[in-house]
């Protein structure tokens, strides 16, 4: 009914080159190009207003930089301490990549092992769950201890974080093909392979997808918090680390840059992610679809 | 007399909650038949299809397949469209031929044949979504046509669909009939569906589900909107009717 209502409407829009049909119509309208100027530009206010509030504290009572830097001052040392910093950034992102890699290959090849023999998925699962459960900052320590390298450290405790989502989402997606088009599968005399290939894994891929999301995300949070038990300097080290030793010498604007870089990384993996899922589901699946309109 | 295409000999099903869906249901199909299964919801017409369809095994009894015995493919409407939706029209209807190691444009013009044939020619690259659900359920039969298979299993295809699509495709389906000279068995709960449908009627009875009569609707093949109307039409609707009654008045 909707979608047919909205073609009439698209019509009309062609035909005469006037959207608006009534005072109603004319309302709903204004409140929706409303909606959309607002959340844009309401968070910018909010920031907008944040950073000036805090720049006025920290001018108004001459707080010392050691103690609060004002915003100014921690975009200046971000471009002045630019070298150190990018070096660490991509340290970090090296990390939050490859542990993302692996957790995807780990966690769909699992699903699909899972989904493949009820018996490896009654044998495994329980572990997967207890991996999951135990905080990443009690078992990262342990690693370090067994693991030679600090990189190879970093990626295990990575990928114990982020491949959790992959795995449970991707075997609920691959749970989860209708069951006529199973049984048409079988009336044709599909393989089992065929079945997964066909069936299986593109009913998967929404699941997969969100599963995915979720995990960029816990990826970025297993690297820093592995870094930040991992502790030691030297060659290899990341955003986390920066932040520590700068916080041991009082350097609190590189602090802030660092953070602000770290922030930034989470948004930007977010940002790809949701990118790609978009553009692998946007001609057919719902949840795309309704964010289009 | 036309040849045997299938039969049913003493067909059982009973399912593991000693629930007994089939007892001894016999019957044969012919080639060319448009065989109606017609009876109450729980009265085994799906198991039955489905046990021909390969789906299941029958707990007794045994389904034979006459004539060409390498030849036993199936196609399969169910009640709802069934489309992949994340495959275009045509990639739906290539699925069939797919499974079998054919690609693409090796059966291109097939599909194409095929979705002319359900008046689709148009929308081969449309996602399912982009379709009504008339739509939908025509590419879902293109599909079942595609193959070219000896008998076209149908399970309440047009139930979900309103009056005015149900009737059309109704009459759409006989064309094709008319045209492909397909075998087909229509699971259904309507009366007048059926009598418009078919040649031969089974109606079944409920716990246990099993065949209680077997009607012959003997008007000739085209039929269209005037047979809908008709006095032959109407008879043939009221003798199926009291048959259903009696199925279900020896039940409650």
């Amino acid at each position: 009914m909707q979608s047919e209502s909205s073609s009439e409407l698209q019509t009309a829009t062609e035909d005469t080159g006037i959207y608006i049909v009534d005072d109603e119509e004319r309302r709903r309208l204004l409140r929706r190009r409303i909606e959309r100027i607002s959340k844009w530009c309401l968070p910018a206010i909010v920031l907008l207003l944040t950073v000036w509030y805090w720049d006025r504290i920290v001018h108004w009572n001459e707080i010392p930089h050691y103690i609060l830097p004002s915003p100014g001052r921690v975009i200046s040392t971000l471009l002045a301490d630019w070298p150190i910093l990018l070096d660490a950034l991509l340290i970090t992102l090296q990390i939050t990549c490859l542990a993302l890699a692996v957790a995807v290959i780990g966690g769909a090849g699992l699903a699909i092992l899972f989904t493949q023999s009820r018996f490896i998925q009654m044998s495994l699962f329980p572990y997967a769950v207890i991996l999951q459960v135990t905080p990443i900052v009690a078992i990262a320590p342990l690693i370090f201890i067994y693991v030679e390298s600090k990189i190879a450290g970093l990626l295990i405790c990575a990928w114990i974080v982020a491949f959790f989502p992959i795995l449970s989402n991707t075997t609920l997606g691959l749970n989860s093909t209708d069951h006529n088009l199973r049984d048409l599968f079988r009336i044709y005399g599909a393989s089992r392979w065929q079945q997964l290939l066909h069936l299986q894994i593109p009913t998967a891929l929404p699941y997969f997808l969100g599963g995915l999301r979720i995990a960029g995300g816990l990826a970025l949070i297993g690297a820093v918090v592995a870094e930040y038990v991992a502790g030691t300097g030297g060659i290899g080290s990341g955003l986390a680390f920066t932040i520590l030793e700068a916080g041991y010498r009082l350097n609190i604007p590189r602090m802030f840059a660092a953070l602000l870089l770290i922030a930034g990384t989470g948004v930007m993996i977010f940002t790809v992610l949701s990118l790609l899922s978009h553009l692998l589901l946007h001609k057919w699946h719902e949840s795309a679809i309704k964010r289009d309109s | 007399m036309q040849q045997k295409l299938l039969s049913l000999r003493h067909v059982g099903k009973t399912f593991s909650a000693n629930i007994e869906a089939l007892r001894d249901m016999s019957l044969t199909v012919a080639e060319g038949d448009f065989l109606s299964l017609l009876g109450p919801s729980g009265c085994g017409k799906s198991t039955a299809l489905r046990l021909i369809a390969g789906l299941s095994d029958p707990t007794t009894g045994q389904i034979a397949w006459h004539g060409d015995q390498t030849d036993h493919s199936i196609g399969f409407v169910f009640q709802e469209p069934t489309l992949m939706p994340w495959a275009t029209v045509e990639r739906n209807v290539w699925l069939p031929f797919r499974l079998t190691g054919k690609s693409f444009s090796s059966v291109q013009d097939t599909i194409r044949e095929s979705l002319a044939l359900v008046g689709l020619e148009n929308f081969a690259e449309s996602y399912p979504r982009e379709l009504s659900g008339g739509m939908k359920m025509r590419v879902s039969i293109a599909r079942a046509l595609a193959t070219n298979p000896r008998i076209i299993l149908m399970d309440e295809p047009f139930a979900a669909l309103d009056e005015i699509n149900r009737f059309r495709l109704n009459n759409d389906l006989l064309k094709l009939r008319e045209k492909l000279g397909c075998t087909i068995i229509f699971v259904t709960h309507s009366v007048f569906e059926s009598v418009f449908l078919s040649n031969r009627i089974a109606v079944m009875a409920a716990r246990p589900g099993r065949v209680i009569r077997e009607l012959e609707i003997g008007a000739p093949y085209p039929r269209d909107e005037r047979f809908r109307t008709s006095a032959d039409y109407v008879a043939h609707c009221r003798t199926t009717s009291e048959a259903l009654q009696e199925s279900m008045d020896g039940h409650d």
